[in-house]
């Protein structure tokens, strides 16, 4: 990069501030890593130095994760469920983002904060009268449960998430595109979805990790073991009374966010701003 | 090759009443070169507008061609349009974003390369196919916007103020490709501009539009040397025509018409000016004056005179002029417009 040469201390300040974000945002990988595969003796002895192997590395947790919990199932439950909320929340909010910030003009903002407000009610007050809705549905302990009530806030809160990337887009864009012989909506489908990627893998993300996190709904909708996905299923059966089973249970968190994590850093670049600078001026 | 014809073309905005379009009857000549020139606000991109599709008119109608295109969308009209911001697509490359038009219209792609090469041949770009448009120049922005707009050939360009993005020097050039480009291709052309010297330089003839209205249309000519209200009148001109309100009139004449009185041959209205400001502008002088004596004392008036002629004329001094009685226009003072000529007594 051009630009004024900085004096060493600025240098080493910077690297200093960035290897410290770097340390804090990895450690937790770390631990998860290192607890997974450390005995629980050398997990308890509160003698030893928790930073490092003090006994050798063992598999029993994995042995423990993979043998004798449904863990595979609930991954796949989580993978499923994902997958489908994703869809149905892509489904909803890009095109009623789109019109809400394009073609309402004021009545869009108002409508689309009363939108955001139903995101803000928390879902420990919303899953007694979802679970009504569910079991009239039909729907109780099956995964369908969790795919349609997780997009109660997802949707909302993508649509405001994908308001923000749409009003971005430079009107003359649209109309450029209006001349040049598309449709509205083909300029919706061809211009303004590719324009707003980093917006829409940031829904993706935003409500995967939602269905991989999220506690109250799959716990009070589902109750056998088989149909519950990996964040009911990990502490409800690794932690038994008060016996954590740490190894196993770090374990299990490990292998569910590494992959969104890979995912996350492959995209990387797309959720940095500025992917429009070029486009007018 | 089309005629643009606008008939009653109005346009209300619910809150702002500013920058609507009334009642705009005007009919462009085939291959024209017409500008609309106006101040911000005065609805030249909304009429342009209008005219592409974009926006919806309260009333009023649009042919192209002979055919009532109003409640066609833009995609049908076939137009193409430059934008201001030139609208380049950032995520496709330039060779993608020029292509974009014939895409959209179906065109297969091996005649879609060669139209694309062309295109971009006509402009100097044809190095410039594969990178994106963040990559690019303000000035090589601008030609990918125009070959994007040419390359289907459509019979009709509207251009929004395409060059008030180019810093001065890229757009005095610009300015003239623009102009030889349109001489090659003779496609009916509608280009909108606050800028004055834009239109005077480009127009084969000029709309001069104000709050909605069109106040004249007219050559370059016409409208500099016979503008038909003072609005029009002051409007065009750097600095802008002198008015002198009387009784019931306005006389306006230009500042390079008020020359020192040695100069002034034939029938003409002397002056005498007290100068109080002089700009040096290399091969001329501005001098601003207020006339000294007479009815009209106290009444501020601009004089461009070539520097070789101004040798005397000092801050503070004042001198004799004379404004040659031709050069010298009347307006009603009531509603602005243009009157008949009469009999002007400075004293």
């Amino acid at each position: 990069m051009a630009g004024p040469r900085r004096s060493p201390l600025t240098r080493l300040g910077r690297w200093l501030i960035v290897i410290g974000f770097a340390v804090l945002l990895a450690f937790p990988f770390y631990w998860m890593a290192i607890t997974t595969f450390k005995q629980t003796s050398d997990l308890y002895n509160v003698e030893h130095d928790p930073f490092v192997f003090n006994a050798a590395p063992t598999l029993d947790h994995l042995r423990l994760l993979f043998g004798e919990t449904l863990f595979l199932r609930w991954f796949w439950n989580t993978t499923v469920a994902g997958a489908a909320v994703v869809a149905i929340t892509l489904v909803l909010a890009v095109p009623a983002a789109w019109a809400l910030a394009r073609l309402t003009g004021q009545w869009g903002q108002q409508l689309g904060i009363g939108i955001f407000l139903t995101y803000l009610v928390p879902p420990t007050l919303l899953f007694i009268p979802m679970s009504r809705v569910v079991s009239w549905l039909g729907l109780q302990d099956t995964l369908w449960a969790i795919i349609v009530t997780y997009p109660t806030f997802t949707v909302p809160f993508s649509i405001w998430l994908l308001m923000g990337f749409f009003k971005a887009i430079p009107r003359d864009l649209e109309d450029a595109a209006l001349v040049d012989g598309l449709t509205r909506f083909g300029a919706f489908v061809k211009l303004v979805i590719p324009i707003s990627v980093s917006g829409i893998l940031t829904v993706v993300i935003f409500s995967f990790t939602l269905v991989t996190q999220e506690f109250v709904y799959a716990l009070t909708f589902i109750s056998s073991a088989e149909h519950q996905t990996v964040g009911v299923g990990v502490p409800i059966y690794l932690v038994r009374g008060d016996v954590y089973y740490w190894g196993s249970l770090m374990a299990a968190c490990l292998i569910t966010s590494l992959p969104i994590a890979v995912v996350y850093n492959l995209f990387l670049d797309r959720f940095i701003a500025g992917f429009t600078v070029g486009a007018v001026k | 090759m089309a005629v643009v014809e606008t008939r009653r073309l109005t346009k209300v905005f619910k809150k702002a009443e500013e920058g609507a379009v009334n009642d705009v009857d005007l009919v462009t000549r085939d291959g024209e070169f017409l500008v609309f020139l106006g101040p911000s606000g005065s609805g030249k991109s909304t009429l342009l507008r209008m005219i592409a599709g974009l926006e919806e008119p309260t009333r009023g109608d649009v042919l192209i061609g002979g055919d009532v295109v109003t409640d066609l969308p833009p995609r049908a009209r076939g137009i193409a349009m430059v934008f201001q911001s030139y609208a380049l697509y950032p995520h496709l490359s330039v060779e993608q974003n020029i292509g974009f038009p014939l895409k959209a219209h179906g065109v297969p792609k091996p005649k879609r390369r060669e139209r694309v090469e062309w295109a971009a041949g006509l402009l100097g770009i044809g190095h410039l196919l594969g990178r994106k448009p963040r990559e690019l120049s303000g000035g090589e922005r601008q030609r990918v916007a125009l070959a994007r707009a040419l390359v289907r050939e459509p019979t009709v360009f509207l251009l929004d103020e395409p060059l008030s993005n180019l810093d001065a020097k890229l757009r005095a050039s610009a300015r003239e490709e623009l102009t030889s480009f349109h001489k090659r291709v003779r496609t009916t052309t509608i280009y909108v501009t606050h800028d004055q010297v834009e239109a005077m330089a480009m127009g084969d003839r000029i709309v001069v539009l104000n709050k909605g209205i069109v106040r004249q249309i007219g050559t370059p000519h016409e409208v500099y040397d016979e503008p038909a209200d003072t609005f029009v009148a002051t409007f065009l001109g750097s600095p802008p025509m002198n008015l002198v309100e009387d009784t019931d009139f306005i006389a306006g004449f230009r500042p390079e018409s008020v020359v020192p009185a040695a100069m002034v041959r034939g029938p003409s209205a002397p002056i005498r000016l007290r100068i109080r400001l002089v700009e040096f502008l290399g091969s001329e002088r501005v001098l601003h004056g207020v006339i000294d004596g007479g009815r009209f004392d106290g009444r501020k008036v601009v004089s461009r005179v070539a520097t070789a002629a101004s040798g005397g004329l000092g801050e503070g001094e004042a001198h004799d002029f004379a404004v040659p009685a031709s050069e010298v226009k009347f307006f009603d003072r009531a509603t602005g417009k243009r009157a008949a000529p009469r009999e002007l007594s400075w004293r």
